[in-house]
């Protein structure tokens, strides 16, 4: 399936250093990456790691000091802001933890919003719209203001917004950082749910629960990759694993 | 496997069958299923020691069946069990004595150790994952014990991760 594409997502050499006050922080300490169509790929580390910046850089929210990225083997290089908010609108989608939704539009606009603005037809941004809104389990609560809406609820308005216009690759960064478990299990749940549709992914997240979704876990610790490890519910046979964990002992 | 067989023979009587079937009805397809025969084993250590007898019951075209009630004494064990409060669960020792020793042995890397266990981790959690996917929502006490599992798999990657940071910087 992925034979012959390039990489929805690739990296190379991204390095950013913050300057605030104080000494300058590296938050992201030369990285290569690289995501085929279709993955599912998660970050996870500690607090402070660099993760989130590295997401940021990975969606043009933030530039690089060094280093390329390419989208659909298209070297952003040369692009300017202008350039990457278009990219955002169509072939990149983001969901942030703290839902980042347009408080004063409702749940309707909010999600035709990304797509009128990549000049899709209204009445067919309206079908998207509703659509996905049925499908995330929103029915009912398009003229409902983002305020009025559970975390949980503006989390799946905010995914219905990220991925209207069907981008290539969606970015979430600590999707589920302010939802309860429940909340957690119905992110993880859709996220499994679009990838299982074909939708690359890179998640930002701290929860190995939400984390053990992903086809391949990167652990990140101060802004660098120190593991690279593909996800397929293999442990050594020797006993351990799923029974270890479970068995309740005499 | 003594207790929990106790505690449903404190409703009525049953049969070594039975109580399996109850069992992975309670405990949905999450809890690693007792074979019969382990029942059976553990039934005859149960009446040994007094805590349930057994009463052959005839059946037409089968053999007997056996089928146990709760003693007094089986009873009594079972307000003392409720009672007691369990031990923590323990830092997992091995990998523990494994990461305190190998700068010493010039063998393992700290770190190659942590990734590596990091990564069981992971994939377990994956499978636990599935496992609360797979069963149904309705089995509030299977959901739990493989959330509490999935908790305790947390824990763990967070003291990896601990780990890491700390050992990491001696580098």
């Amino acid at each position: 399936m992925t034979e012959g594409r390039p990489p929805v997502l690739r990296a190379e050499g991204l390095v950013k250093t913050h300057h605030g006050e104080g000494a300058p922080a590296r938050a992201v300490r030369g990285v290569d990456l690289s995501v085929a169509p279709g993955e599912f790929v998660a970050i996870t580390g500690p607090s402070g790691a660099g993760k989130s910046t590295l997401l940021h850089l990975l969606g043009g929210l933030q530039r690089p000091d060094e280093g390329s990225i390419w989208l659909d083997g298209r070297c952003t290089d040369a692009f300017g802001e202008a350039r990457w908010a278009v990219e955002r609108r169509k072939s990149i989608g983001i969901v942030f933890q703290f839902f980042n939704l347009v408080s004063n539009l409702s749940v309707a606009d909010n999600v035709e919003l990304p797509a009128l603005l990549a000049g899709v037809p209204p009445k067919q941004a309206r079908a998207e719209r509703e659509a996905l809104l049925a499908e995330l389990g929103l029915e009912g609560k398009e003229r409902s203001m983002p305020g009025e809406l559970s975390g949980g609820e503006q989390q799946r308005v905010a995914l219905a917004r990220a991925l209207v216009n069907h981008p290539p690759l969606l970015l979430a960064d600590e999707p589920a950082g302010s939802l309860d478990s429940k909340g957690t299990r119905e992110v993880m749940r859709l996220l499994s749910r679009f990838h299982g549709r074909g939708q690359s992914i890179v998640l930002v997240t701290h929860d190995a629960r939400l984390a053990s979704a992903a086809d391949r876990v990167i652990s990140f610790f101060d802004g660098r990759i120190a593991d690279d490890a593909p996800l397929d519910g293999t442990v050594p046979s020797r006993r351990a694993g799923i029974s270890g964990v479970l068995e309740l002992r005499d | 496997m003594r207790l929990p067989l106790l505690a449903l023979l404190a409703r009525g009587p049953a049969h070594g069958y039975e109580l399996k079937q109850d069992l992975e009805l309670l405990l949905g397809a999450a809890y690693p299923q007792p074979n019969v025969g382990q029942i059976y084993v553990t039934l005859g250590r149960l009446e040994k020691s007094g805590l349930i007898e057994g009463e052959d019951v005839e059946q037409s075209s089968r053999p007997n069946k056996k089928v146990y009630h709760l003693t007094e004494a089986g009873r009594e064990a079972l307000r003392v069990w409720f009672e007691e409060t369990e031990d923590e669960p323990r830092v997992r020792d091995d990998f523990f004595m494994k990461l305190a020793v190998a700068p010493q042995t010039g063998l393992a890397d700290q770190i190659a150790l942590i990734n590596r266990q990091r990564r069981q981790y992971l994939n377990t959690m994956r499978n636990l994952s599935k496992l609360a996917a797979a069963e149904s929502r309705d089995n509030r006490i299977a959901q739990l014990l493989i959330e509490g599992a999935m908790l305790h798999l947390q824990a763990d990657l967070d003291w990896l991760e601990r780990c890491q940071e700390e050992l990491e910087e001696l580098e």
